[in-house]
C-alpha cells in the first residue's frame, strides 16, 4: 500500500493529454484523495511535447513530487524526456503502436500497451487515453467504476452510447494491463481516502472567484498565458450579477478601461501577465496619483519580453512594485495557495477602495495553472468594505465649488464621490493637483499631496502578510518564499528537520508595502536565511536585505529554466549552507 | 433646470488666445444644458495635450487620464454608470497617433459615449511637431523638409470601421456644433464628432481663413442623406474630407449596452455587491 502516487501523461499536444489529466485526477479528487497537477506545455495548439504530472495523496500535498511511479506515454519523446523522474520501481506504460523502447539506464518497467489498438477496435482511436486510464487503474488497483461519473459528465451531452464506449475503453485497457501485470496487479495499491469532497481547482479560478465573490462586477482584459482563464470564467458568471466583461483592443485599454469602471464606482478587475503588466504601467501611475482604486492581477511567467510564456518564473517582483514612472502607493499582495488566491482577491477590493490606490495580486504560472485539491471556502470570511466611499445625500457645494476629493486627512485617506453623486463634483486628473483635483504646480502642494498618498499605505491593515510556520525560537534557517513555492518549502523543511536542522519558514504574502514588524523577529533569530525563488537575481532577497538588513545572513537559492522548484532541490541548496 | 451657465466653472483655460478649443467648450457646455442635464450626471474624460485640459474647464465630473488614453477611460466610466451622460475629448494626436487603436475599436465596440476631437492637425503643446492629420509636405519641427507620411481621413476611416454616428464641424460654427453634439449624445451608440479647431501660435497652414474656403456644408449639399453609408464615403472622397455637418448615422444598430448579455439596466455602480451563501455553494460545487 502506498500513501502518495505521482503519475504522469506525456505525449504532443493536441493529443488530449490535458483531459487524459482531468478525468483521472477528477476522479480520484472525487474519492478524498488531495492532488496536485502540473502541466508542460508550450506555445502552440498542435504537436511539441506536453505532459500533464499528478501527484495523488492521501494527505494535503502542494507540490510537485520529485519523483514518479507511472509513466503513460503516447510517443517515444515522452519517455525520452521523462524517464529519468522514474523510480527503479516505477512503470512505463507506453502505447504500442509507435514500438516503445526503454533507455538502458533506468530500472524502471516497461509496459507495451495498444492503446490506440484497443481503441480503434472500439470504434474510435481517440478513446486511447481512456484505455490509459484502465490500464493506470490496474497498475492502482482502482475500480474503473469511479471513474463512469467522471466520463458520464463529460461525454454525457455526445449521447450514451459515447459514454459508454468510453467505459469500455477503460474496462478494456484495465483488463488488458491486469493480465500483464499477473501477481503484479495492484504493485501501487493506494490507501483509501477520506471521501471528503474538496474542490479541485486552479489558482486562476480561485481568483476568479474571489473576484466575483469580493463585489467585483466588471472586467476589462485582453487574452494572454497565463492569466486568460480568470477573463473566461469571470464571463461566464458575470452576467448572472448584472455585470460583464469586456475583451479589449489591448493591455493599456484593459488596465484604462478598469481605471474608467472603478471611477463610477464599480469594482473592476484587470489580469494580465508580464508583458501585459508592463504595457499597463503608465495607466497604474495614473491610478495611483488620481487615487482610484484598481484591482490587477499579474500571473507571473518567464520573462522578460515574451521569454518563457508557458513556463514558471517569479521575476516580476520589482517590476510590480516600483513600476510605473514617479512615484506612487501601491499594494502588492502574494498568495502562496489556491485558498489563499480565493480569499486575497477578494480582499483586494477592499483594500483598494479603502486606500485609494492600486492593488496588484501577484500570482505565478504554476499558483495560477496547477491544479489541485482545495479545502472548501469559506464564504463567510469574505467581507465587503468600501472605505471613504460616500453614501446619501452631500452638503450642498457653494456655486461652482468642488468636492474636496483629495482633500488633506490625517490617514491620508480623502472621501471619495463617483459620478451621478449630487454635490461630489470635482476634476480628476494626472497632473498634480490641489484638494478638488485641479492642477496644481505649487511646491507647499505638491508636498502635501504626495505626503497625503504615502501617508495612506503606511499603516495598512493585511490579516496574514506573512504565514508563518516557525517552531523554532532560534532557528538554524529561516527559508522565505513567495507564491507557489510554499509547498515545496514545507516538503524541504520537513527533510531539514529530519537531518537535524532547526527550520523556520515565512511565506510572504504582502509584498509590498514589506511586512518588516512581521519578518524582523524571524531573520533576527536564524543563524542563517535561504531565500527560494525562480527568478536569476534574487528579488525578494534584495527586498528582504534592503527592509530588514542582515545582509549577511541572506543566501539565494534561485531557479530560472522555467521550472517549479522541487522538494528535494530546496533541501539539498539548504543543506549545502551548513 | 441647468443652463449652459451651471456647466461653466471658475478655471481660466490655459489656451492661447484665439484658439478654437474655446468654442468646443462653449459648445460642449450648451449642449448638455440643451439636452437637459444636470452637472452631475455628466462625466468629460479627456486626454493629453492642449485640448485634453477641457475636462478640467466644465462644470461637471471630468478625468484628465494618460495621453491618448482618453476612449477606454471613458468606455470604463459608461459601463459602470449607463445613466451618466460621457463625453471623451481629446486633440487628433491623442485620438489619431497615440489613441488610434482605442478609437477604432471604441468605433466598432458602439458603446453609448460621444467622442469630440479638436483637430487642429498639429501638436500644440510639445510646441509645433507633425500630427497624423498634418497634410503631406507640412513643415514642421519634426518635418522640416515637409511630411512625407498620407494624413488620416478620420471620417473615412470612421466609416469603415462601422461607425454609426459621424459628424464633422468647425470650431467657428458654434450654433452647428452645438446641434451637433446635442445629436451625438442623444444617439444611442458611439458618436464620433471631429471639429477643425485651429492652432492659431503653431499652425499657420489650417488657419480659420483657409477652413472658411475650403469647407463645404453637408447641408448646402442638396438631398445628402446622412443615413446613406456609400453616398457619405463617396461625398468625403469627393471633398477630400472637408466638409461640416452630419456625416453618417445609422439608428438601426443597437448601443453595445443593449446587446450584452445580463447587463444590468440599472446603473452597475449601484449593483448588489454581496452574493448570497446558496449562489455562492452553487459556484464552488462547479468545482468538485
Amino acid at each position: 500500500m502506498i500513501n502518495q502516487l505521482s503519475w504522469k501523461v506525456g505525449g504532443q499536444q493536441g493529443e488530449g493529454i490535458e483531459s487524459t489529466g482531468e478525468i483521472f485526477a477528477i476522479a480520484l479528487n472525487r474519492l478524498g484523495y488531495y492532488l496536485y497537477g502540473y502541466r508542460h506545455f508550450s506555445s502552440r495548439i498542435k504537436g511539441g511535447h506536453t505532459n500533464n504530472k499528478i501527484r495523488v495523496s492521501t494527505t494535503q500535498v502542494r507540490s510537485i513530487s520529485d519523483d514518479l511511479d507511472i509513466l503513460v506515454a503516447f510517443d517515444q519523446e515522452t519517455i525520452d524526456v521523462n524517464y529519468k523522474e522514474l523510480h527503479s520501481k516505477g512503470v512505463i506504460m507506453a502505447d504500442a503502436k509507435f514500438g516503445p523502447t526503454k533507455p538502458e539506464d533506468t530500472e524502471a518497467s516497461l509496459y507495451a500497451v495498444p492503446f490506440t489498438e484497443i481503441a480503434t477496435e472500439l470504434g474510435t482511436s481517440l478513446m486511447k487515453n481512456m484505455v490509459a486510464i484502465g490500464a493506470t487503474s490496474a497498475v492502482l488497483d482502482l475500480d474503473i467504476q469511479v471513474f463512469e461519473e467522471v466520463v458520464q459528465e463529460i461525454f454525457g451531452r455526445k449521447g450514451q452510447q459515447v459514454v459508454e464506449k468510453n467505459m469500455e475503453a477503460i474496462k478494456a485497457g484495465y483488463e488488458y494491463m491486469k493480465e500483464q501485470l499477473g501477481s503484479n496487479v495492484g504493485a501501487m495499491e493506494l490507501e483509501k481516502a477520506d471521501g471528503q469532497k474538496r474542490l479541485f481547482m486552479i489558482g486562476n479560478d480561485a481568483i476568479a472567484m474571489g473576484a466575483l465573490a469580493g463585489g467585483c462586477r466588471f472586467m476589462a482584459a485582453y487574452p494572454i498565458t497565463p492569466a486568460s482563464e480568470i477573463m473566461e470564467y469571470l464571463i461566464k458568471k458575470l452576467p448572472a450579477v448584472g455585470g460583464t466583461v469586456i475583451q479589449t483592443e489591448d493591455e493599456i485599454a484593459a488596465v484604462t478601461m478598469a481605471i474608467g469602471a472603478n471611477y463610477g464606482g464599480v469594482r473592476t478587475i484587470t489580469a494580465s501577465a508580464g508583458p501585459g503588466l508592463s504595457l499597463k504601467m503608465e495607466a497604474i501611475g495614473l491610478s495611483g496619483i488620481t487615487e482610484t482604486p484598481l484591482v490587477i492581477v499579474d500571473t507571473q511567467r518567464g520573462g522578460p519580453s515574451t521569454g518563457l510564456p508557458t513556463k514558471q518564473e517569479q521575476s516580476d517582483l520589482m517590476a510590480m512594485i516600483y513600476g510605473t514612472h514617479g512615484e506612487i502607493p501601491k499594494i502588492v499582495m502574494a498568495p502562496s495557495t489556491v485558498q489563499e488566491a480565493f480569499y486575497d482577491t477578494a480582499e483586494a477590493f477592499n483594500l483598494a477602495e479603502e486606500y485609494q490606490c492600486p492593488v496588484i495580486i501577484l500570482s505565478d504560472l504554476q499558483l495560477s495553472l496547477g491544479k489541485q485539491t482545495v479545502e472548501p471556502l469559506d464564504f463567510s470570511k469574505v467581507e465587503i468594505r468600501r472605505g471613504k466611499l460616500q453614501t446619501g445625500e452631500l452638503p450642498e457645494l457653494e456655486s461652482k465649488a468642488y468636492f474636496k476629493r483629495y482633500e488633506v486627512t490625517e490617514d491620508g485617506v480623502s472621501p471619495r464621490t463617483i459620478p451621478g453623486m449630487k454635490n461630489g463634483i470635482h476634476h480628476v486628473t494626472g497632473v498634480e493637483h490641489e484638494e478638488t483635483g485641479k492642477p496644481s504646480e505649487s511646491a507647499a502642494n505638491r508636498i502635501a499631496q504626495m505626503d497625503k498618498r504615502f501617508r495612506k499605505i503606511s499603516n495598512i491593515k493585511f490579516d496574514t502578510p506573512v504565514h508563518k510556520n516557525a517552531p523554532h525560537e532560534e532557528a538554524d534557517l529561516l527559508i522565505v518564499g513567495f507564491n507557489s513555492t510554499r509547498g515545496a518549502i514545507e516538503e524541504a523543511m520537513d527533510r531539514l528537520e529530519q537531518d537535524g536542522v532547526k527550520v523556520n519558514h515565512a511565506q510572504v504574502r504582502l509584498i509590498h508595502p514589506f511586512p518588516v514588524d512581521e519578518i524582523l523577529p524571524l531573520v533576527k533569530t536564524a543563524k542563517k536565511i535561504a531565500v527560494i525563488e525562480n527568478n536569476a537575481t534574487g528579488q525578494l532577497a534584495n527586498i528582504l536585505k534592503m527592509n530588514v538588513g542582515h545582509a549577511e545572513k541572506v543566501h539565494k537559492v534561485l531557479k530560472y529554466d522555467g521550472n517549479p522548484f522541487l522538494p528535494h532541490e530546496i533541501h539539498s541548496k539548504c543543506k549545502e549552507l551548513f | 433646470m441647468a443652463t449652459f451657465k451651471d456647466f461653466r466653472n471658475n478655471v481660466k483655460p490655459n489656451w492661447c488666445p484665439g484658439c478654437g478649443d474655446f468654442s468646443v467648450q462653449a459648445a460642449m457646455q450648451r449642449a448638455a444644458a440643451n439636452v437637459g442635464l444636470e452637472p452631475e450626471q455628466l462625466a468629460v474624460v479627456s486626454g493629453i495635450g492642449c485640448s485634453g485640459r477641457i475636462s478640467g474647464y466644465i462644470n461637471s465630473y471630468g478625468f484628465h487620464g494618460i495621453h491618448g488614453r482618453s476612449l477606454p477611460i471613458a468606455q470604463g466610466v459608461k459601463m459602470a454608470n449607463r445613466d451618466l451622460t460621457v463625453i471623451a475629448s481629446g486633440g487628433d494626436g491623442d485620438g489619431f497617433a497615440i489613441g488610434m487603436g482605442h478609437t477604432i475599436h471604441a468605433i466598432r465596440r458602439n458603446i453609448d459615449i460621444t467622442y469630440i476631437v479638436m483637430d487642429n492637425q498639429i501638436y500644440g503643446l510639445t510646441k509645433g511637431q507633425t500630427s497624423p492629420r498634418s497634410a503631406a509636405g507640412f513643415k514642421t519641427k519634426s518635418t522640416p523638409a515637409g511630411s512625407i507620411e498620407q494624413a488620416i481621413s478620420p471620417m473615412e476611416m470612421a466609416l469603415t470601421a462601422g461607425a454609426t454616428f459621424v459628424a464633422q464641424s468647425f470650431s467657428t460654427d458654434l450654433k452647428d456644433l452645438t446641434a451637433l453634439i446635442e445629436a451625438g449624445i442623444k444617439h444611442k451608440g458611439f458618436s464620433l464628432i471631429n471639429v477643425f479647431s485651429p492652432c492659431v501660435t503653431y499652425n499657420k497652414v489650417n488657419t480659420y481663413d483657409w477652413f472658411k474656403e475650403n469647407l463645404t456644408k453637408l447641408s448646402d449639399i442638396e438631398g445628402y442623406d446622412p443615413s446613406n453609408r456609400e453616398n457619405a464615403m463617396q461625398t468625403l472622397m469627393k471633398h477630400d474630407g472637408l466638409v461640416t455637418g452630419l456625416i453618417y448615422q445609422n439608428t438601426e444598430r443597437p448601443s453595445y449596452q443593449e446587446l450584452v448579455s445580463g447587463y444590468s439596466e440599472k446603473p452597475l455602480s449601484e449593483a448588489d455587491l454581496t452574493l448570497d451563501q446558496e449562489y455562492f455553494d452553487k459556484l464552488t460545487a462547479e468545482f468538485v
